[in-house]
């Protein structure tokens, strides 16, 4: 639909072009990596000559470049530029439709995330809530499931809750088909696993929440990118897997393959979608349907480009807007000293904020996320943290400090925020 | 529902502007497209590609039995292609309008005027695209079942069983069930992948392209 630079970032290789791109493991390296399979992590593989393929802030200049050939975009500024880093005018929801869409997050409905602080007396409405949400899943009610956990997740049903959301259920086949994966990987090794290596070590290792969560992660991830059933969810996304030829018969149809066999390249960040959910999933092939599902309903869209409303396009201009239109004083003095909010913001939306957020709130965030079958909750949140720090960036003069006052968002707590930006702000 | 392409000549647009094309300053917010037909047509479903347009109006000149000249008559009033026209929602669709969707009877159409409105000063230019009219296309005809088909004789009385032997009828069903399924896995090609990601074992690759 809309032109776009080509993934140029993508085309240069990540490393030295002798590494080939799948390697045959021999057998005595195969029976070491499946008496390891369950401690990866203690593996420390030569990654020096590794880097990510990109970064957040790489795909970010993509976006910035986007550019409608039919749109008047003159030179001189006029009522017709765009403000903010994006310049595509994709049509997005303001807040009186937001608070439509988002009718269940009211100020006058209960809320996991509010309404069940200890202040509150459980009785007015976490009880209540608790035992609504054991009879949906005694139902297995998938829609009323989606519509109950709008208002949040008890801890203990959010695991079943998920799956019943996403239709997963453990039928032996599925493990069977896990366990085929799994022994894919002991039999070939891909150069996409020491990406997949490395930005686990870069950043799940890293973080005081996931660490311990290592060995899950490559389990996951190994096994994801060897699952071709992946590429059909290339039916809706606007993107298109790389392709490639087997050596030698370049251009015949027949011998043609994806790389990697899920067609996804993973960028740096990527095992950051897989880590929260090692909270609510212990058993290896369940965690693994749960993240595939998530990936191909949900988080695809974030690092893809298209005019889809909960498309990461959308997304920055949905941010945007609702920071120009409500906070424009913010808005403008922040642009004035060089730090445009959508750097700042950027990396959160396209992590879903995982990694920025304390693990539970994370947990209530997605919550909404699965209850409202949006990516939206994630522009309105980054806008609403800008409104709860205002105060303190309009003092900054550096992009550097504004990013210091929001390098920490562990202590925020979530529901309040969209609660107070959605229904309770004067407009 | 059979439709046949109807040959039309679709003349180029013509903007409509207030003043001197040369000299104003804004770009025409309406455009005018002429089709005409060779000979009276039916008309059924007209088909496009939207490049930009917000609002439609067709008009229409049908041809009259009578001696009267042919009148212009509206067959569709401002028909709204794009919900914001300031956005890209609907600026690229394919769009397909039927004879019922029209405000008058459309049985002898001679043209079709179709005027494009965009009323956005956000976009460099807007035209529909792929033009193409359909009309009903022939019926298929009725078809006659011959008389053994409709009217089937009562079967006869099958002959008495013979002592041991199971009951010819239902073998010969169940027979017939077993065929029947051999033929189906026969007959389908599933399309479900079976997981193999590499061509015959090898997967030896060294370049990768994106399309």
């Amino acid at each position: 639909m809309l032109l776009t630079h080509s993934h140029t970032l993508l085309a240069s290789p990540p490393c030295d072009a002798f590494l080939r791109l799948l390697n045959g493991r021999p057998v005595g390296e195969q029976k070491e990596l499946l008496n390891k399979w369950n401690e990866m992590g203690t593996d420390e593989p030569d990654l020096s000559l590794f880097r990510p393929v990109y970064a957040p802030k790489d795909f970010l200049e993509v976006l910035i470049n986007l550019r409608n050939p039919n749109y008047e975009n003159g030179d001189s500024l006029s009522f017709r530029t765009h403000l903010g880093l994006i310049q595509v005018p994709l049509k997005v929801k303001d807040i009186p439709e937001l608070k439509e869409f988002f009718v269940e997050l009211g100020l006058t409905t209960g809320q996991l995330g509010i309404d069940d602080s200890t202040q509150v007396p459980p009785e007015l409405f976490e009880n209540e809530h608790v035992r609504i949400g054991q009879k949906v899943l005694a139902e297995q009610d998938s829609a009323a499931a989606q519509q109950y956990i709008r208002q949040g997740s008890p801890t203990a049903l959010r695991a079943e809750l998920w799956a019943l959301i996403l239709n997963i259920s453990s039928q032996p086949e599925d493990i069977l088909y896990y366990e085929q994966l799994k022994t894919n990987v002991i039999q070939h090794d891909l150069l996409v696993d020491s990406l997949i290596y490395k930005d686990v070590k870069l950043t799940a290792s890293n973080d005081d929440y996931y660490f311990v969560f290592e060995d899950y992660l490559y389990q996951v991830l190994l096994c994801f990118s060897r699952d071709t059933s992946v590429l059909g969810h290339f039916a809706y996304n606007s993107a298109s897997p790389p392709k490639s030829y087997i050596r030698g018969k370049l251009g015949l149809e027949e011998y043609a393959v994806f790389y990697p066999p899920n067609g996804v390249i993973p960028f740096h960040g990527f095992s950051m979608y897989v880590a929260p959910l090692c909270f609510l999933y212990h058993e290896p092939s369940k965690l693994y349907q749960i993240f595939r599902e998530m990936y191909v309903r949900f988080f695809f869209r974030l690092h893809s480009i298209s005019s889809h409303p909960s498309g990461i396009v959308s997304l920055c201009l949905l941010f945007e807007t609702l920071l120009q239109t409500y906070l424009p004083q913010l808005f403008y003095h922040l642009r004035e000293i060089g730090a445009q909010p959508l750097r700042i913001s950027f990396k959160w939306m396209v992590r879903a904020f995982s990694g920025y957020l304390a693990t539970d709130q994370l947990l209530l965030l997605w919550d909404r996320i699965l209850g409202y079958n949006s990516l939206e909750i994630l522009a309105v949140l980054a806008a609403a943290v800008f409104a709860f720090r205002a105060v303190n960036l309009m003092e900054v003069t550096s992009l550097a400090a504004a990013e210091a006052v929001l390098a920490d968002l562990s202590t925020l707590k979530v529901m309040p925020l969209l609660q107070i930006f959605l229904f309770a702000t004067v407009t | 529902m059979s439709r046949v392409s109807v040959p039309c000549h679709v003349k180029g647009t013509v903007a409509l502007q207030v003043g001197d094309v040369r000299t104003s300053q804004g770009r025409p917010g309406v455009l005018v497209i002429d089709v005409t037909f060779p000979s009276v047509a039916p008309f059924e479903e007209i088909m496009f590609k939207n490049y930009y347009t917000a609002f439609l109006s067709i008009r229409v000149r049908q041809h009259t039995s009578t001696h009267t000249p042919a009148k212009w008559v509206t067959c569709l009033r401002d028909y709204c292609l794009m919900p914001d026209p300031h956005s890209e929602e609907g600026a690229q669709e394919y769009v397909s309008l039927f004879k019922h969707q029209m405000l008058c009877d459309m049985a002898r159409v001679l043209e079709l005027r179709l005027i494009l409105r965009q009323p956005s000063p956000l976009w460099l230019s807007f035209t529909v695209e792929e033009l193409q009219i359909y009309q009903q296309g022939p019926k298929s005809p009725s078809m006659t079942f011959p008389k053994w088909l409709s009217h089937p004789v009562p079967c006869e009385q099958p002959a008495p069983l013979i002592e041991g032997l199971p009951d010819p009828n239902r073998v010969s069903s169940e027979v017939q069930q077993m065929w029947a399924l051999t033929e189906m896995i026969r007959a389908s090609h599933t399309s479900t992948r079976i997981g193999r990601f590499d061509v015959d074992g090898c997967y030896d690759l060294n370049l990768l392209s994106y399309t």
